[in-house]
């Protein structure tokens, strides 16, 4: 019926927005990755190196340190948030909102989220002055309540850093998973759940059972979301320790941000930059991949 | 009788995860109303004798907080409003235009939104000096625009590609073209979804810390995240200051938050799911 130009008239309504992605994001990523394969200062133009940000890339310490507590972050802000946001979900939503109302589950639940809006510079701010070693809160409190010797210098031991700033990034991050599970158990079936109780399993059984089946679109949404985040932390880092003491909480992230903007290699810093790039587009991947089977299998087993 | 004594143990500890969770606020609220004198013979637990609010006076003066909360609800304000515009221009065309080769413009968008900033920041930073455009509030509305439109692309693209095409097909009958069906139709149907854009892209460009802090050197362009970061990086503010800071960076996250609660977990039910 329709002709042919009508249909690719539609065209015209993403000009705009091609435009705008090829100048703002496409021309800048191309860039970027051209750069990691010179020797570039900022000014002049940039020297042909071939790979040989890479190959300094494979030696240098500081970026395998980096990556490697890349992966504690992970550990911090998706494998922890999801594991305590879906038995948190799972007791708000089929304990408390079963048997003491939606209102106090949604003021619960408020409470959960409200770190997830508040600007990481601000949070940053709050903990950096709840864990400082003379006058923190934290400290004090444990010196009130007679455990003196268990105050630490939080954020400025090497050894401890890199745990403070986890568990930091828990509390940041707890409240993205918690919500997005509760929204999914309201698909759940409650009769499911009605049966299961009447053939007397009990909540483990049923978390195990059911819930966590149920969710498994979510869990993947949220794992992939959550690892991505936990990539690309920054803001954090910054505030809170400026990836020290001694590089013992340096991100990619930061380590990329500190090559280009305060050692000015900005060839070197792109080539960090492009090996993070490939790791969150792969893991995106993956991510989708897995999210899409789970969806198709949900609707596979309840057609 | 023994079920109802056991519901208040779950009740009872997710009451007290919660409270650790608001902890930090109260302990920031607190010791933002005590005077430096108090704060010292005190210490940060100790309760307030009064209010005293010089110390958030203070602070607000000494780095203009005004000019900075208008240049976050600038750049906030104007990034919600232009990336709705050019996500429902792009969903426009990919759900209900259903234009050739749709599934890769949009899986472009996708990557484009899973990109991270790190490995845009230099180039965007060196062009932008080149173009004039450094240290100005447009730069960073015209990049977060764009950022945002991808993921308000992604989102609004399958709510649209599900649009009952009966409207459309009627509305083109009665003689509407493009642009009305676009703008009298599409829109105000789809406005449920434009409002939750319209919030997550305000918060999390109010929130966006990497670029701001890069596009914005000078005092009077800064975002209050920006220059709430740079000074505790400076490691220079007393326990007075340093929670006159918090505090005052905390209160329009709540007030975004009890004004925008119920359309952002809705939002993140929607935005996660699609």
């Amino acid at each position: 019926m329709r002709v042919r130009g009508a249909r690719d008239s539609y065209t015209l309504f993403l000009l705009p927005g091609v435009l705008a992605f090829l100048a703002v994001i496409v021309l800048p990523f191309l860039l970027n990755t051209g750069v990691s394969f010179t020797d570039w200062q900022g000014v002049g133009s940039p020297r042909w190196s071939g790979l040989a940000n890479y190959r300094e890339l494979a030696d240098d310490s500081e970026f395998w340190e980096s990556f490697r507590h890349s992966l504690f972050m992970v550990v911090a802000m998706a494998a922890v948030p999801t594991a305590v946001g879906l038995v948190l979900a799972a007791a708000l939503f089929d304990h408390v909102g079963r048997y003491f109302g939606a209102r106090i589950t949604a003021v619960l639940r408020a409470c959960f989220y409200l770190p997830q809006v508040l600007p990481i510079a601000v949070a940053g701010i709050v903990w950096s002055w709840i864990l400082a070693p003379d006058d923190g809160s934290l400290n004090a409190l444990l010196k009130a309540v007679g455990l003196g010797g268990w105050q630490q210098d939080w954020l400025g031991d090497p050894d401890l850093a890199l745990y403070s700033v986890m568990g930091v990034m828990v509390w940041v991050q707890l409240g993205f998973p918690l919500v997005v599970f509760m929204a999914g158990l309201q698909r759940v079936d409650p009769q499911l759940h009605e049966a299961a109780e009447l053939d007397g399993a009990g909540w483990w059984r049923r978390f195990l059972h059911i819930t966590l089946p149920q969710l498994r679109p979510e869990i993947y949404v949220v794992l992939t979301w959550c690892t991505i985040a936990a990539l690309k932390v920054f803001g954090a880092v910054y505030v809170l320790t400026k990836g020290g003491p001694g590089g013992a909480t340096n991100v990619p992230s930061y380590f990329s941000f500190t090559t280009f903007f305060e050692k000015t290699q900005v060839g070197y810093g792109a080539a960090i930059s492009t090996v993070l790039t490939v790791i969150i587009l792969a893991l995106s991947l993956a991510g989708l991949k897995l999210q899409t089977r789970a969806e198709d299998a949900e609707e596979g087993t309840s057609a | 009788m023994r079920a109802a004594l056991r519901r208040y143990p779950v009740l009872i500890a997710l009451c007290l995860a919660a409270l650790f969770m608001v902890v930090p606020f109260l302990i920031v609220t607190v010791n933002a109303v005590k005077s430096p004198a108090e704060y010292a013979r005190g210490g940060p637990l100790s309760l307030p004798d009064g209010l005293y609010l010089d110390g958030l006076k203070d602070f607000w003066e000494r780095v203009d907080y005004g000019q900075k909360l208008l240049n976050s609800l600038l750049i906030s304000g104007s990034v919600a409003v232009l990336a709705v515009v050019l996500s429902v221009l792009n969903a426009y065309a990919i759900g209900i235009g259903r234009i050739k080769g749709r599934t890769w413009v949009l899986a472009f968008f996708v990557l484009a939104n899973m990109l991270p900033q790190e490995a845009l920041v230099y180039p965007l930073y060196h062009l932008s000096k080149e173009a004039g455009l450094y240290d100005t509030r447009l730069s960073v509305i015209i990049v977060f625009t764009v950022i945002q439109a991808a993921f308000g692309t992604y989102l609004l693209s399958s709510v649209l590609a599900r649009f009952p095409r009966e409207i459309i097909e009627a509305a083109r009958i009665d003689g509407a073209n493009r642009w009305q069906v676009l703008w009298r139709i599409v829109v105000p149907v789809s406005r449920p979804t434009i409002g939750v854009l319209l919030v997550f892209f305000f918060i999390w460009t109010w929130n966006e810390f990497l670029l701001p802090l890069v596009m914005l050197i000078s005092n009077d362009n800064q975002t209050v995240s920006v220059a709430l970061g740079v000074l505790q990086g400076q490691r220079l503010m007393d326990a007075t200051m340093t929670n006159a800071a918090a505090l005052l960076g905390v209160l329009p996250a709540l007030v975004f938050f009890l004004v925008f609660q119920r359309t952002l977990t809705r939002g993140i039910a929607v935005g996660a799911v699609k």
